[in-house]
């Protein structure tokens, strides 16, 4: 059921498939010269690497200082911990959408706030100019990303002993120190394991997209994955598109060995 | 004298600390819930007032009617029994068929088992979404377009390996001397995995159940793709349906959103007490 649709997909890929869905045998490599010719291609690629990169990063930077949080008692974390739970549990389709909404350029919350506030005197189209769309793309990315990263690394967390904790304290290491040289080391495991998560999640992300611009305006804010999406069912072909998302598993492949490598993964396990 | 100072310090040092921590977390829960919120503000209000500049923080009338309206606008009863029977039946089976498969891998040490953890990560490589088309033509080819099954058997799919690998370690980490005095007392393999080892990995259960119904109650790509028929579709492909309308009609949109989201929301908190421990049976093995 998993391997089936892989292999499926990569032999679609060497194709020729009409718009009705019915092939016309195989046409070699022809599907990837199309694709290679695609004068968007370089800029989707591009912009596929930064989305992945960024959005995985800010989301480590940000889970890491929430779940050291969340991991210490005060009054109420209960409560918060069931808030950082709704995102994760909520589905991202839904969630891009209430984004869509409060980043209205009219009748957004956002807007109301910051005009409330006197920091802005118009409104601000936020999804109206492509870099402003795609930060905000990456801001609603992180958001979703944020509550599963945190989960691990609180999970990661509880497996270093209070003893530990005590011993280093003892030592007079100070708080920053500890955090350095005890807590962050012990969190490497899992730290990877979200990580890599992260990875094939981000990159493999399609909804947040294509709720929020549908990739647009034109192909401005797509990714190898929603462009995949698009040469299939709006160009309705499927060859290509297959071609697209072979290319696709490639990238992400190279990703995750790259990602494993450099951060030694057998060392740690 | 030295001392009682050195104390007094520390004490207020501390008190300080969680005033700021207490203040920091309450903000994150705040942010976290936040599109949550006005997801909820919008949902009651009419129409007329989510069209209005500037934009009001509360709703002037709570137009709560809007539930009942979109309960009657849309097949909501029909898409809701879709996911129900969808995800349970796709999480069951997952549950069915690794439980089996995790104990195997957990209790017996075979070569490669340290593989097993890339593999996993494989698997969730050929995420549902990067497979779409040749989950498209493979629907086709079996005739699976517009049925339940054919959301059922690929959601299954896609969620054994992690199921698989958070259940075996948790079976790995029951001692065997435990499953072995049953079998001393006369109980077979079968009975003491079901009377014995599975009570006890109960907190693996609940955590993969929740991931598995949790992921194919949220899936949207593959059902989008996959489900052209109301009658087959979940909520998530049947309230986007709103969206691709002339004017979205954000209080419906919302409404029905929460409808979606609230029991799945319910579900995880039910099991945040085991989430942690079963996420850290899963990354430490």
């Amino acid at each position: 059921m998993v391997l089936y649709p892989a292999y499926e997909m990569i032999r679609t890929s060497f194709m020729n498939i009409d718009e009705t869905g019915t092939s016309h045998g195989f046409t070699g490599l022809s599907n990837y010269r199309t694709l290679i010719h695609n004068p968007n291609l370089i800029s989707v690629l591009e912009r596929t690497v930064i989305w992945t990169i960024t959005v995985v990063a800010v989301t480590v930077l940000i889970s890491l200082p929430i779940a050291q949080i969340l991991h210490a008692k005060f009054p109420g974390r209960r409560l918060v911990r069931y808030a950082l739970i709704v995102p994760w549990a909520a589905s991202v389709v839904m969630t891009s959408t209430s984004w869509l909404w409060i980043l209205n350029g009219y009748y957004g919350i956002l807007n109301r706030i910051l005009l409330g506030l006197g920091l802005i005197q118009d409104q601000i189209q936020f999804l109206g100019s492509q870099i402003q769309s795609f930060a905000w793309l990456i801001v609603v990315a992180v958001f979703v990303s944020v509550p599963f990263t945190t989960y691990v690394i609180l999970a990661g967390l509880t497996t270093i002993g209070e003893d530990i904790l005590e011993a280093s304290t003892v030592d007079g290491a100070s708080g920053w120190q500890r955090y350095k040289n005890i807590i962050f080391p012990l969190l490497r495991p899992a730290l990877l394991i979200g990580m890599v998560i992260n990875l094939i999640n981000v990159f493999n992300s399609f909804p947040i997209i294509w709720v929020m611009t549908t990739g647009g305006p034109g192909y401005s804010t797509d990714t190898t994955t929603t462009l995949a999406y698009k040469i299939s069912f709006r160009n309705a072909d499927m060859g290509q598109s297959a071609a697209m998302a072979t290319i696709n598993f490639g990238i992400i492949l190279i990703f995750i060995l790259f990602f494993l490598k450099v951060s030694r993964w057998r060392e740690s396990t | 004298m030295t001392t009682i100072l050195v104390k007094k310090k520390k004490r207020r040092k501390i008190t300080g600390r969680k005033v700021s921590l207490t203040i920091s977390g309450w903000v994150i829960g705040l942010i976290f819930l936040g599109p949550y919120v006005e997801m909820m503000i919008t949902s009651v209000k009419s129409k007329s007032e989510i069209l209005s500049i500037p934009t009001t923080y509360l709703p002037q009338h709570w137009t709560w009617s809007n539930y009942i309206t979109i309960w009657k606008q849309l097949p909501l009863a029909q898409y809701l029994r879709t996911s129900i029977v969808v995800s349970l039946s796709a999480t069951l089976l997952v549950l069915l068929l690794a439980v089996p498969a995790a104990y195997y891998v957990g209790r017996n040490k075979f070569r490669g088992r340290s593989g097993f953890l890339l593999l996993v990560l494989v698997t969730q490589m050929f995420s549902p979404t990067s497979l779409v088309i040749g989950i498209f033509r493979e629907v086709i080819k079996f005739h699976l377009v517009n049925t339940w099954m054919a959301l059922i058997l690929v959601y299954a799919a896609f969620n054994m390996a992690f199921s698989i690998w958070i259940l075996s370690s948790f079976f790995a980490s029951i001692p065997i001397e435990i499953e072995e005095a049953a079998w001393i007392d006369g109980a077979s393999r079968l009975q003491a995995l079901l009377r014995v080892i599975l009570p006890i990995a109960l907190p693996g259960l609940i955590t993969a159940f929740i991931f598995t119904f949790i992921s194919a109650w949220n899936e949207f790509v593959i059902a989008l793709t996959i489900e052209s028929s109301p009658a087959h579709q979940p909520l998530t492909v049947g309230l986007e349906s709103l969206i691709g309308q002339y004017q979205v009609q954000w209080q419906y949109l919302f409404a029905g959103s929460l409808i979606a989201i609230v029991p799945v929301v319910i579900l995880f908190a039910l099991i945040e007490k085991w989430l942690v421990s079963g996420l850290t049976a899963g990354s430490v093995k």
